[in-house]
């Protein structure tokens, strides 16, 4: 079982992270997700400019096997996204919290973001399941 | 209650992703699909199919039988070789779709899909019980005592001669495993008893598929791992499975076949012998060979960047929607989206633009011929 999950990042029970900076977070999948997904060949990212609410589907993965929904970990507007995972898009399998983020988001409220599990809860959902 | 395999204990201390797949609980993949899949073009895969089921009919009616009750044509085969075929309804509906081999002079095994285990034992039944001969047929259900495991790719032949290394004691006579040609069948002893080798497949590779009794499988499967490693062989589950077989187009029950779709329309003509005689479904099909159907089973890829394709997605052409894709994957071979679908005559047409509808947006695809993927020498 795949449990890496740095601390210094928050975590969606939907296995997005979210790394805060300031007003400006970035999100990608974790770890134990890409595991289990397996063989990414295709991610859908959000428009630019998109206002996401916290929990809403926002993004599209696609492994060999199957089509996931990826949620907003909080509620914000997409100002940047990966451009990178068009051409290569098994960065998401190899570098889950480096370049395999997803987009970034300007916070409606960077406090919301406390609501989010820690590395060590997270890891301790994907074991205890 | 999801079924097991006698396998299901082997694959969960392999780490394999289990998954529910016609009422059972299968492997979809051990390390990924891609990984799974590219091992068996290249080398050689291992496959659980314990799930599928098995026939056996006997008697000297028992050809006669299934020459009115089948679409292909029994005649055709001597004792240990095996042919594709088809069982419809009258109305050329599939009921499923599936491997007839003959054992003995009198004897068959069919082999059937999981999903269809109980309305093709059924339908047999049925059909026996309107046959004029039928003190002359028995029909057994073998499937929950009998198991199966498929072993495909280039590099199995050398596999099957260490795993199989007496000659054949039934069947074909052969020295051994590798000395089968494509579709022959033949038995050889494992542990003092008798398994059934047959030289088929569902991977476009060249490839052997074990038939085994229930007791007997983990030992198989085992020993060919053992045996394996200088083969490169792997576990895969039936994600590799499914895409192996979409990018050769072979069917699969219930996504390209159905009670609602003949073999005419699903491509499949050549295994229905409308010159051999009555059997159920004939006037249909022979009406549909002879002045055409009205949607025909077509493969495509993906032209332009996008998303896989996947089953019930919308096929359109000329601006409006002219059918549904049945399969669809990335192609692990050619990494790009390929799939297969079902189209009005006019645009099943090799060459042909059209598109597929994802998520809301329409994505360009062309018509392509079958096999999607075919091995360069």
């Amino acid at each position: 079982m795949s449990t890496q999950a740095p601390a210094d990042l928050k975590y969606a029970k939907s296995h997005e992270w979210l790394r805060v900076a300031g007003d400006v977070a970035t999100v990608g999948i974790t770890d134990h997700a890409q595991h289990e997904l397996a063989d990414v060949v295709f991610v859908e990212l959000p428009a630019l400019g998109r206002a996401l609410k916290a929990g809403e589907a926002c993004a599209v993965v696609e492994s060999v096997k199957t089509a996931s929904d990826i949620y907003a970990p909080a509620s914000g507007t997409v100002v940047e996204v990966n451009k990178a995972l068009e051409a290569n898009p098994a960065l998401v399998n190899s570098a889950p919290y480096g370049d395999g983020w997803f987009f970034k988001l300007k916070l409606d409220n960077p406090s919301e973001s406390g609501a989010l599990l820690t590395a060590d809860t997270y890891r301790a959902q994907i074991t205890g399941a | 209650m999801l079924k097991r395999t006698p396998l299901f204990a082997a694959h969960q201390r392999a780490g394999g992703k289990l998954i529910e797949f016609g009422g059972w609980e299968m492997p979809v993949q051990y390390s990924t699909i891609t990984d799974e899949h590219l091992c068996v073009r290249r080398a050689a895969g291992i496959f659980d199919i314990s799930h599928m089921g098995e026939v056996i009919v006997r008697g000297p009616a028992a050809a006669a039988f299934l020459n009115v009750t089948l679409t292909n044509d029994v005649r055709k085969l001597t004792v240990g070789l095996g042919q594709y075929t088809l069982m419809c309804h009258e109305h050329g509906g599939v009921i499923d779709d599936l491997y007839a081999y003959r054992l003995g002079a009198e004897e068959y095994l069919l082999i059937i899909n999981a999903s269809r285990i109980e309305p093709d034992v059924a339908w047999l039944q049925e059909r026996l019980g309107a046959f004029p001969q039928q003190a002359d047929v028995t029909l057994a259900n073998l499937s929950d005592h009998t198991a199966a495991v498929a072993i495909q790719g280039p590099k199995t032949p050398g596999l099957l001669d260490q795993l199989f290394p007496a000659a054949s004691t039934g069947g074909t006579s052969v020295a051994k495993p590798s000395g089968l040609k494509k579709n022959q069948i033949a038995q050889f002893a494992f542990d003092g008893q008798p398994v059934c080798v047959a030289r088929t497949g569902y991977s476009g590779e060249d490839g052997f598929e074990v038939i085994t009794p229930a007791t007997l499988i983990e030992a198989v499967w085992d020993k060919a791992l053992n045996l394996g490693h200088q083969f490169c062989l792997q576990r895969c589950g039936l994600g590799a499975r499914d895409t192996l077989r979409t990018e050769v187009c072979y069917p699969l029950y219930g996504h390209e076949l159905d009670e609602n779709t003949t073999p005419i329309e699903a491509g499949v003509g050549f295994f229905v012998a409308l010159d051999k005689g009555e059997f159920v479904g004939r006037a249909v099909l022979a009406d549909q060979k002879a002045n055409g159907t009205k949607k025909k089973l077509v493969a495509f890829k993906m032209t332009d960047k996008a998303p896989p394709p996947r089953p019930h997605y919308a096929i359109w052409a000329g601006g409006q929607k002219v059918g549904d894709v049945t399969s669809g994957t990335q192609s692990p071979s050619l990494n790009c989206g390929i799939g297969m679908g079902y189209v009005p005559p006019e645009c099943a047409v090799i060459g042909g633009k059209i598109e597929i509808e994802i998520r809301g947006r329409r994505f360009a695809a062309e018509v392509v011929k079958k096999p999607i993927y075919k091995k360069t020498a």
